[in-house]
């Protein structure tokens, strides 16, 4: 089938497939090598008793190490809770967060922290705050009239 | 092959009106959709402020529904059957020609009951419409007419060719007949998903028959059928460039086989890849997530060689014509003429914009880019340049064809320049999107200052740039608007028959391979990819899921 294929478009190819390749080798050794995957978990919950469950009956931030927290929040129609939270730099926060109404997002600029909440899905994310500064906590995905205003901020110390 | 003893071609004029009905629908489409297009992108850039009887994400869902949806499916369906009718023997007959109709009419209601909830914002859900926001169920009935009507298109495409295969046995289809049936075969797979999500899940529960959606099997779903529209948007853009171009630019089709293998390759990798647009959320494990990955990387290859080939047809184009020197050839090509024009800046368009997507299908890179408004900056590059100037130069192409009037210089010389304004429009646009997405920009987000965060000071000049663009943009819809009209209506009548451009393929002494037209094959090992990729994460989204979410309407 492919065995008409002129000399230089088999190298073209060879050279656009090989990079390929190579950079789906670098993806993978990111993803199994140093545990590097986007957000996820397989924990449900019902989104009606979001706020009877625990931890999300009292969602916040808590310290759980030496300079590391676990911050269980809400993103429901159209706020974050907690909606402000503070930490000392080189925290590593754990994220846990869901949603008991539509799917929200939870973006914050200039991190990788890039998290969907579905409802009845509880998505986790960690990440390391390696710079101080004033953090936005945005909503990124359509959720209704005021989803441009749904935001919390993240102040690193 | 049959096509190339048909001197002077003529479209019957059954088929005329049946491929400008379409076109007409899609023109409407991109008028009301470029209105809603300007009107959000110069609010949400700072501008303007809507009236309060107007939102946002109402435009928005106009401005989606009808350039992703409406637009390209008209447009795409009324392009296949030209080239359809125009290489099968001349006409689409009338069994083919009847299902086409009644697709037509299911598609126009369709889109007007969708259409009417979304103006009278019953169903400010956007063109993904993801659960558990909940629109009018006449908007999903709509959606679904556009689906099945979109269908019974498909059924009449196959028809035709099926009917051409039994005339002529044995021998390889046209090149532009084989690459209608595998756009469609392709439609058809894909749209599976989206008819399930529409028909089992989205209507009963917003009539209330059930209570509850399993919102993360709807997402899926949805984004089974989301990759591979992509690709239904581009694989008709690739037919002009592979069969319609090579004529206007004096040269040949590189290879029968080649483009074979590209569309036989689009159809395996375009479906089992929707993953790659959820690989933010929850409920479906990394392994799936990264297998997707792989296979969405496989689907750049098909493209790559149709860059070889347009490259290569190119230079044996300009060659022929006298072309020295390694690069000499590119002075031969006919910028000057709008029906290039428009496609050769929509080719050179697509090399930054497929990078991008493969920057988006990366697993961790899109941690960096996902939902930002750097994917609406992809999109405007890929189907919104790429794809759309290659409609306008399909226009350009066809109208002559099919009104029996030609291109003035004026009509030509407008089309260059408005092809030029769109460029100059996505560059003022796209590029400002990619860099303020990087900067975290969330896209679909009405104006917003959140509460004058100082992040948002960095976007601003950026906002400034793509509410420019935005109007550019308006006006090159204007534009093209106006040129399309004119060649329909009133443009001076040629005094013979324009054709419909058809290229011829280069001899290579080789005949594609049959395999090609075993469409049972090539259908059978997408069913395959597609229940690898697929099984055990649907499996699991069956299984171990939440009980489902209630609608809700917050907009």
């Amino acid at each position: 089938m492919i065995d008409h294929l002129p000399r230089l478009e088999r190298i073209w190819l060879l050279l656009g497939t090989g990079s390929l390749v190579v950079f789906l080798i670098i993806l993978g050794v990111m993803a199994c090598g140093l545990g590097l995957n986007p957000p996820g978990h397989m924990h449900t919950i019902v989104p009606e008793q979001v706020k009877t469950t625990a931890p999300f009956d009292k969602p916040a931030l808590t310290q759980i190490g030496p300079n590391e927290y676990k911050a269980s929040m809400i993103a429901e129609a159209f706020a974050f809770t907690p909606g402000e939270i503070a930490i000392p730099r080189g925290a590593k926060v754990h994220f846990e967060i869901t949603s008991p109404d539509v799917v929200h997002g939870l973006l914050i600029p200039n991190t990788n922290v890039n998290i969907m909440v579905v409802p009845g899905h509880v998505t986790e994310f960690e990440y390391t705050f390696k710079k101080s500064g004033d953090y936005a906590m945005l909503c990124h995905e359509y959720c209704g009239i005021g989803h441009h205003m749904m935001m919390g901020k993240l102040v690193v110390q | 092959m049959s096509q190339q003893s048909e001197e002077r071609f003529m479209f019957d004029p059954k088929d005329r009106k049946l491929i400008l009905s379409h076109i007409g629908v899609s023109f409407v489409a991109i008028f009301i959709g470029a209105i809603a297009g300007l009107l959000q992108g110069l609010q949400r850039t700072g501008y303007i402020e809507l009236p309060a009887s107007l939102e946002y994400y109402q435009l928005l869902t106009i401005h989606g529904v009808m350039m992703a949806l409406i637009f390209t499916t008209f447009f795409i369906i009324g392009f296949l059957y030209a080239g359809v009718a125009r290489t099968l023997g001349g006409s689409m007959h009338s069994g083919p020609r009847n299902t086409a109709w009644w697709g037509y009419y299911l598609m126009v209601i369709g889109t007007i009951l969708a259409a009417i909830k979304i103006l009278s914002n019953d169903a400010s859900v956007l063109y993904t419409f993801y659960a558990p926001l909940q629109a009018d169920p006449l908007f999903y009935i709509g959606m679904a007419l556009v689906i099945v009507g979109s269908w019974l298109s498909g059924i009449a495409i196959f028809a035709a060719y099926g009917k051409w295969k039994r005339a002529n046995k044995g021998e390889p289809s046209p090149l532009f007949a084989y690459m209608s049936v595998a756009t469609m075969v392709l439609w058809l797979i894909c749209t599976v998903g989206v008819a399930i999500e529409v028909v089992f899940q989205l209507i009963p529960w917003s009539l209330g028959w059930v209570d509850r959606i399993n919102v993360e099997l709807s997402r899926t779903l949805f984004w089974y059928f989301g990759h591979p529209l992509v690709y239904f948007w581009l694989l008709p853009a690739y037919i002009y460039w592979y069969v319609n171009v090579p004529k206007i630019i004096g040269g040949k089709i590189f290879s029968a086989s080649l483009p074979r293998l590209t569309f036989v390759l689009f159809i395996l990798y375009s479906i089992p890849v929707g993953f790659h647009h959820q690989l933010m959320e929850p409920g479906i494990a990394a392994f799936w997530k990264f297998l997707q990955v792989v296979l969405t990387m496989i689907v750049v290859i098909p493209s790559l060689m149709t860059a070889f080939s347009m490259l290569a047809t190119f230079e044996l184009a300009g060659r022929e014509k006298g072309a020295k020197g390694r690069f000499g050839f590119f002075r031969k090509l006919p910028f000057h003429d709008a029906r290039f024009f428009a496609a050769f800046v929509g080719m050179i368009i697509f090399i930054p914009a497929g990078a991008g997507g493969i920057v988006n299908a990366s697993y961790q890179l899109d941690q960096v880019v996902h939902n930002t408004l750097w994917i609406t900056g992809h999109f405007h590059l890929t189907v919104a340049s790429t794809v759309a100037l290659t409609f306008f130069a399909i226009s350009y192409t066809l109208f002559p064809s099919l009104t029996g009037r030609k291109v003035t210089p004026f009509a030509n010389r407008l089309g260059i320049a408005h092809t030029i304004i769109w460029a100059l429009g996505m560059i003022f646009m796209s590029i400002p999107m990619h860099i303020v997405g990087l900067l975290g920009e969330p896209r679909r987000t009405a104006y917003t200052t959140y509460m004058d965060h100082p992040i948002v000071s960095t976007w601003a000049p950026y906002r400034t740039l793509m509410g420019i663009g935005s109007v550019f943009l308006f006006i090159g819809v204007l534009m093209f608007l106006y040129i399309a009209i004119y060649l329909w209506f009133f443009a001076p009548r040629t005094e013979e028959h324009v054709d419909f451009p058809i290229g011829e393929v280069r001899d290579t002494g080789h005949n594609p391979p049959a395999i090609y037209e075993r469409w049972s094959v090539w259908v059978i090992l997408t069913i395959i990819l597609t229940l690898i990729a697929y099984t055990i994460p649907v499996m699991s989204m069956l299984q171990h899921s939440p009980p489902g979410s209630a609608g809700f309407r917050t907009w």
